[in-house]
């Protein structure tokens, strides 16, 4: 068993060698790529003294191992390149469009938090009616749903047949323009966060002491909302800041769908352009930001919850 | 588990009954499709084009007169196929690694934690992108692509099995009759990991779809003209306003198909009373 300081410091250790895994691969991909480069710098008769005098201008004859050293170097410098296509630096790019993401994610993470909870509660303090059984359906509807198909037909019912909201693009910053985007990335995890409060609640709500509670006389609301929920939130509290890196992997449907000028609408672009160092910038941002809300997620569950012990083999 | 259990537990539980009816009737559709789709899903019919869904069309016809509900029947066989066949290949992988892992602890534990930490600690979309990118977009690359950010959720499952179950009396009892550790590993202890295979296959199988017709949706997997649901909603997403239903329908046999296999998933893991999370 290691103790609760060990425990944090070995977590954040780890980080390294996860952070070295994403360099790695993302090196890899680039040098896997199809295509010589430098056979696309200089043309098809190019003399072949030219080509390697240039390969060693570039450093690409030097073996895998410098030039993976090189690279990380280059990052460590925040270089990620410049576009093929709009020869604009990736990380200025990236720096813009990024909190445009974060926006997204927040009004995801708020829609997911107010629909998940009320959703969840109902499910439990009503467990067994009707009403549970109709939760339970939409909470497995919003878990298989495909999350740009449901972009797609909150547009087509929101903007085209009721004209109540536009359909797409930012409207610089207008709140309107944030409901259905954020609304469609948060669906998922509102659904999975109305099962963990579900279950987490009717642990809670079997307790003893909201028992005693009740027979105290408190209220039905008074005991739920204040009694069972302080103490159920572990569980949700956790799933919500999971939550918020698992949204880079829907921000890149979301925003592609509604216009949205963040990162993931970035890194589609740069697919379809094959605008590689586009790519595997916001590869590599995306899985380095990724690492480090879970990091943080994972270093506040102690402080969250007092009771929960860090064990060596767990 | 054993033969009968599984037929009472079907009798007792009426989600696991329709979901696995469901399930079966895809796979037949999957099979069948040539003779149950009405029109070659390849069929260009510029005489009929955006017709709205009728008599003639049942789901309508798309922006070069392709018949919709073939279309739909034949993205079955790619859906499932991809589904499936990266839930099988994954789950093997990371049974093996879970159980080597699991079971002999130490340093090779130790390495594949790291391992499967690291896969585990990528967004699984943007890795799947970075794979589609490197590999020609198609049937194989998709599934290569969710196989190697599948594997290592199993991986970790397993191994956690495995750490608790190899402290059993009857691994003990394999030891001391001089098994090896490979009898003991594969014919004493995996049986017991199989009926959770059961569950967390049948949830994955529907992640699994939802991410291939993601990735099909962003172009990178299976190409056009074959069918494909989640290309089918892609490429017709400019005409929503004019012709919802080339969009509509490939949309609900996405959410169909995976609601079934999560049902499925969620029924089996209640009547097997396990806890398990995938």
């Amino acid at each position: 068993m290691i103790s609760g300081k060990l425990y944090y410091i070995k977590r954040v250790l780890l980080i390294f060698p996860t952070l070295v895994g994403i360099t790695l691969i993302t090196f890899l991909l680039l040098q896997a790529l199809p295509g010589d480069p430098i056979q696309g710098m200089v043309g098809d008769r190019t003399e072949p003294e030219v080509m390697e005098r240039i390969k060693n201008e570039l450093g690409t004859d030097q073996p895998l191992v410098l030039q993976y050293l090189g690279y990380v170097g280059l990052l460590l410098k925040g270089e990620l390149g410049r576009s093929y296509y709009t020869n604009r630096s990736v990380v200025e790019d990236i720096a813009q469009k990024l909190p445009n993401t974060i926006k997204l994610a927040c009004g995801a993470m708020l829609f997911s938090i107010i629909f998940g909870l009320l959703l969840g509660i109902l499910m439990a303090v009503q467990q067994g009616t009707v009403w549970d059984r109709i939760g339970q359906v939409i909470s497995v509807g919003g878990i298989s749903l495909p999350v740009f198909w449901l972009g797609l037909l909150l547009i087509y019912i929101f903007s085209f047949v009721l004209h109540l909201l536009p359909p797409s693009g930012m409207g610089s910053g207008s709140f309107l323009y944030l409901i259905l985007p954020a609304s469609t990335l948060g669906l998922n995890s509102a659904a999975y966060l109305a099962r963990v409060t579900r279950s987490s609640m009717l642990e809670v709500l079997s307790q003893p002491y909201i028992i005693t509670a009740r027979a105290k006389g408190l209220t039905g609301y008074s005991v739920v909302l204040k009694h069972a929920l302080k103490n159920a939130l572990i569980p949700i509290i956790t799933l919500i800041g999971l939550d918020f890196g698992s949204y880079l992997n829907g921000s890149v449907l979301t925003e592609t769908i509604f216009g949205w000028d963040g990162i993931g609408r970035y890194a589609v672009d740069g697919i379809f352009r094959r605008d590689y160092p586009v790519i595997m910038g916001c590869i590599l941002v995306g899985a380095a930001l990724f690492v480090f809300i879970n990091l943080i997620v994972d270093l506040m569950y102690g402080f969250i919850d007092p009771r929960i012990k860090h064990e060596g083999t767990a | 588990m054993k033969r009968g259990s599984v037929k009472r537990a079907v009798k007792k539980n009426k989600t696991l009954a329709v979901s696995l009816a469901i399930i079966c009737c895809l796979l037949l559709v999957a099979v069948f499709a040539p003779y149950l789709s009405p029109f070659d899903p390849m069929a260009i019919d510029l005489d009929h084009i955006k017709q709205s869904p009728g008599p003639a069309y049942l789901l309508g016809t798309d922006t070069i007169g392709r018949d919709v509900l073939s279309r739909i029947i034949f993205g079955t066989r790619i859906s499932l196929f991809i589904g499936i066949m990266a839930t099988v290949v994954s789950l093997g992988i990371g049974l093996l690694v879970g159980l080597f892992a699991g079971y002999f602890g130490g340093k090779i534990d130790m390495a594949i934690t790291v391992i499967v930490d690291f896969f585990l600690a990528f967004p699984s979309l943007l890795l799947a992108i970075g794979i589609s990118v490197l590999l020609p977009p198609g049937l194989l690359s998709t599934t290569c692509a969710l196989c190697l950010v599948g594997w290592a959720s199993f991986a970790r499952l397993f191994r956690g099995m495995v750490f608790s179950l190899k402290e059993n009396v009857f691994v003990d009892a394999a030891r001391v009759i001089g098994c090896s550790h490979l009898r003991i590993l594969f014919i004493h202890i995996l049986p017991h990991c199989l009926p959770v295979c059961l569950v967390a296959a049948s949830l994955k199988v529907g992640s699994f779809i939802l991410a291939e017709s993601a990735l099909s949706f962003l172009g990178l997997g299976v190409q056009p003209p074959v069918p494909s649901w989640g290309t089918m909603v892609s490429l017709n997403r400019s005409y929503l306003p004019s012709a919802p239903w080339m969009v509509l329908f490939p949309g609900v046999a996405i959410a169909l198909t995976v609601i079934v296999f999560n049902m499925f998933g969620d029924a089996c893991r209640d009547a097997l009373d396990q806890n398990i999370k995938v």
